[in-house]
């Protein structure tokens, strides 16, 4: 049951889920994070619905911040769930109307678990230093997603010039099927590798960093080709013996081939929502492969030229 | 135990997003068609493989004296996949895991049977890419061990080549007596050697006795009450509503004390009272649990402080049920128990004095597996004796089954203006909520088994010990009197109440 009140403040939102929390018997809970979303009434159901779900596995009070700017006075609505048949933890909508759309950390602040850590989710538009935005700066761990912006592959430019300590981005999280498939190629012996090429439709960020993360780890060039997708269909990795290849050109069944073993099939669908959220949820710790992959992002999508150095990814079409 | 070749690049300790996937490896199954293989094995390996944690190559043979070839089986796998399986079904998961199924008709004793099942294992390695890593899963009656193990050897099937393995699963029951684990142990040691052999204790895949190490060892908080000085004692319970049902081939002669304490409950104890392992390598796991189980002692009066009952007709949960000695195929005489309950204590520092009360039973009040450490009271309460009445001994419950979680119990004082104290219960549940994501104890088991993984799972020694434990109350109670009756539905027989109550204890309504 939704409990709503309008034209509120923070301290009567805690009253309100205290007393939910006790109408429903509900004692003890093992909360393990608070998760503030911060979104729009576009985005907003989505989200919430697929934090939600991850709060199966990461119990947590979720605050989703829906900030609307406009004239009028500054006004507060919320609307309080506190554990439905969806999932257990309590989600809180926060309508935050007229000049209070700017001030979301005091809305939020008093709303904050005790002692436990806070992830932020942005999950379309975000703030372009998150770490220093007022929301971002009351969180352990920052999640955006430069796949939604309209041009994906400059959004993740701006994250990593803006990079700090517990950002993330789920184009990165995206990436993890792909990594854990060509990681476990790489756990057979396998002959010297030459170089690499990631192929994607595109505009994809997640191409982008799956490139740079393999020229950090394999430490050779790495080229980016773009097709039609959808999303990423190719990974080579050449070597001396010939290609090991990862391809995907139906967005949901790949095929391995490695020189002298049989070519296997194995599913590698793209991902729901949901599931991102619940990955990025598991460690709270600063990503810091993420970081490496990130540090070279720019240079895949704007090549330096004159550049003495080692061999870098480069673009092509 | 992967082929080893250079370091694996891509693969980084602190990149903790990139799950453990198996390599390259099958499975074949001997008894394909039991209940564990329908409803626990083969749904588990349908989900490993829908989490994307078996390689692309996982092959999975099926091995059993029935008139199938392969499509037949990975039918049968299918529909139970359908029936069981924890995760959702997924035609394209399914097509791939079925291209590497395969079926060998025959009984355990033919040898062509395992000329024929060494030719597809090896057109597996060469089609399919299993690189010669096979595990054979014995969910076969102990009597049929000894002659599979013997024919693997003659056909030469446990040996790998180098850079590959072999291994061999075995589920309980581990033998029925010392002696005859030790005579299993032998046989099994003659063709594997130790560390390719992995005994299947499934609560041991359990999140919640997983997070009793993590409880006891991750924290402050617990390990100073965690000994003699401030635990009164502990009971680990294992209670089911069910009765033997069709199962009666198996149970009779058994009984519960085989069934379950031998095993879980040793185990569950092993865990609960073991020292702190200097790390959490499945050797130094092992080297404390043998340690602890090397100091268990039993009563000296084992008719006081041992019990066993068997249930009689009554109302279970609201529908009525027949006794043990009622039921299909149980002999009108049988001693055998369905409910165990006994008195240990360990001799260590740490727990000198502290009883550690295992029991068991079947149709019981409800189903439910705990540990409960129960403190002593404190030794002076300033309240009066009324205020204090209701006030029991705080406790910490670790829940394994339903409702995986931990109860903490302790005084609180009652709302009012009186200073009347009275229990509370905190529950910490990540039980329901986490059943979706959490994965099935077999899920990880048979993964560890894959990966060549071992901390959970016990070692012979375990075994052995577990069963000196229990061997002298077997002898004991089959030359003394004959099981208690019980009425199904209540929590035994009034007989272990009277053995706890000797003690100045009640067993805890769980």
């Amino acid at each position: 049951m939704t409990l709503r009140i309008e034209n509120t403040n923070s301290s009567a939102v805690n009253a309100a889920i205290s007393s939910e929390r006790h109408r429903l018997g509900a004692s003890a809970t093992g909360m393990v994070l608070t998760l503030v979303i911060v979104t729009d009434e576009q985005h907003q159901s989505e989200a919430a619905r697929a934090a939600t779900y991850s709060a199966n596995q990461h119990p947590c009070r979720i605050l989703v911040v829906i900030p609307r700017p406009g004239r009028g006075k500054p006004i507060l609505d919320a609307e309080i769930n506190v554990g439905d048949r969806d999932g257990p933890g309590e989600t809180i909508k926060l309508r935050l109307k007229g000049p209070l759309a700017n001030h979301q950390a005091s809305v939020v602040l008093p709303l904050l678990l005790p002692d436990t850590p806070v992830v932020a989710w942005w999950p379309g538009a975000a703030p372009s230093h998150i770490s220093s935005d007022q929301i971002g700066s009351l969180a352990w761990r920052r999640i955006t997603d430069a796949a939604s912006a309209s041009r994906p592959m400059a959004a993740l430019s701006s994250r990593a010039a803006t990079y700090e300590a517990g950002d993330t981005d789920l184009t990165w999280t995206r990436t993890t099927p792909w990594r854990s498939m060509l990681a476990t190629a790489l756990d057979e012996p396998f002959a010297k590798i030459t170089s690499a090429q990631v192929s994607a439709q595109r505009g994809n960020a997640s191409a982008a960093l799956l490139a740079t993360w393999l020229h950090s780890r394999l430490h050779v060039p790495v080229t980016l080709k773009f097709n039609r997708g959808p999303g990423i269909t190719d990974v080579c990795l050449e070597t001396s013996a010939g290609p090991i290849t990862l391809s995907r050109p139906d967005g949901s069944m790949a095929t391995l081939s490695k020189p002298g073993t049989p070519t296997q099939r194995i599913p590698l669908p793209r991902r729901e929502l949901r599931d991102l959220l619940s990955e990025e949820l598991r460690r709270l710790d600063a990503d810091e492969i993420y970081e490496s992959a990130l540090e070279h992002v720019s240079e895949v999508l704007a090549p330096a030229k004159g550049k003495k150095s080692t061999p870098t990814p480069k673009e092509s079409s | 135990m992967r082929a080893q070749g250079p370091a694996n690049p891509l693969r980084d300790p602190g990149d903790r997003r990139l799950p453990r996937i198996a390599g390259p490896c099958g499975l074949i199954m001997f008894g394909v068609t039991g209940d564990l293989a329908r409803k626990k094995l083969m749904p588990a390996i349908y989900d490993l493989a829908n989490r994307g944690l078996l390689p692309p190559s996982f092959a999975l043979v099926g091995f059993a004296r029935r008139d199938w070839d392969d499509e037949d089986f990975s039918a049968i796998v299918e529909e139970n996949v359908k029936l069981h399986a924890r995760t959702p079904f997924r035609q394209d998961v399914w097509n791939q895991l079925a291209e590497g199924m395969r079926f060998v008709a025959g009984e355990f004793t033919d040898d062509q049977a395992y000329v024929q099942l060494s030719e597809v294992m090896t057109e597996l390695d060469l089609q399919r890419g299993t690189h010669g890593n096979h595990a054979f899963y014995l969910s076969i009656p102990p009597k049929f061990f000894p002659i599979v193990v013997e024919k693997l050897k003659n056909s030469g099937l446990s040996e790998s080549a180098p850079g590959s393995w072999r291994r061999v699963i075995i589920e309980k029951p581990f033998g029925h007596d010392l002696d005859s684990a030790q005579e299993l142990n032998r046989v099994v040691a003659e063709v594997f050697p130790p560390r390719s052999v992995f005994r299947i204790d499934h609560y041991l895949g359990k999140e919640t006795v997983q997070n009793l190490l993590a409880m006891r060892f991750a924290n402050t908080l617990y390990e100073p009450i965690w000994n003699s000085h401030y635990v009164d004692h502990v009971q680990i319970t294992m209670a089911e509503d069910i009765g033997i049902g069709s199962r009666a081939g198996y149970y009779d002669g058994i009984g519960a004390a085989r069934d379950v304490v031998q095993n879980h409950l040793m185990q569950l104890l092993a865990l609960t009272a073991m020292e702190e392992p200097v790390s959490f390598e499945a050797e130094q796991i092992r080297l404390e649990k043998e340690k602890i189980l090397s100091a268990v002692m039993i009563p000296k009066d084992l008719g006081r402080h041992t019990v066993r009952g068997q249930y009689a007709a009554g109302w279970q949960g609201g529908e009525e049920v027949k006794g043990y000695l009622e039921e299909d195929g149980i002999p009108a005489d049988s001693k055998t128990d369905t409910y165990a309950a006994i008195k240990l204590e360990i001799d260590s520092r740490r727990w000198a004095g502290v009883p550690f009360y295992l029991r068991t039973g079947k149709r019981l009040g409800r189903r439910v597996t705990e540990i409960a450490v129960v403190f002593k009271r404190a030794p002076h309460l300033p309240f009066t004796a009324t205020d204090t009445e209701e006030l029991g001994a705080n406790a910490l419950v670790i829940r394994v089954q339903p409702d995986e979680g931990i109860t903490t119990k302790f005084g609180s004082k009652v709302p009012g203006t009186q200073m009347e104290v009275r229990d509370v219960t905190m529950d910490f549940a990540y039980g329901d909520s986490f059943t979706e994501s959490s994965p099935e104890a077999y899920e990880r088991l048979i993964l560890d088994v894959l990966l060549g993984d071992p901390p959970l799972f016990p070692r012979h020694q375990e075994v052995e010990r577990s069963w000196e434990i229990l061997d002298p109350i077997l002898n004991y109670w089959d030359t003394h009197g004959k099981p208690e009756q019980y009425e199904s539905g209540t929590w035994g027989p009034s007989a272990a109440d009277e053995m706890l109550a000797r003690d100045g204890r009640t067993w805890r309504r769980p």
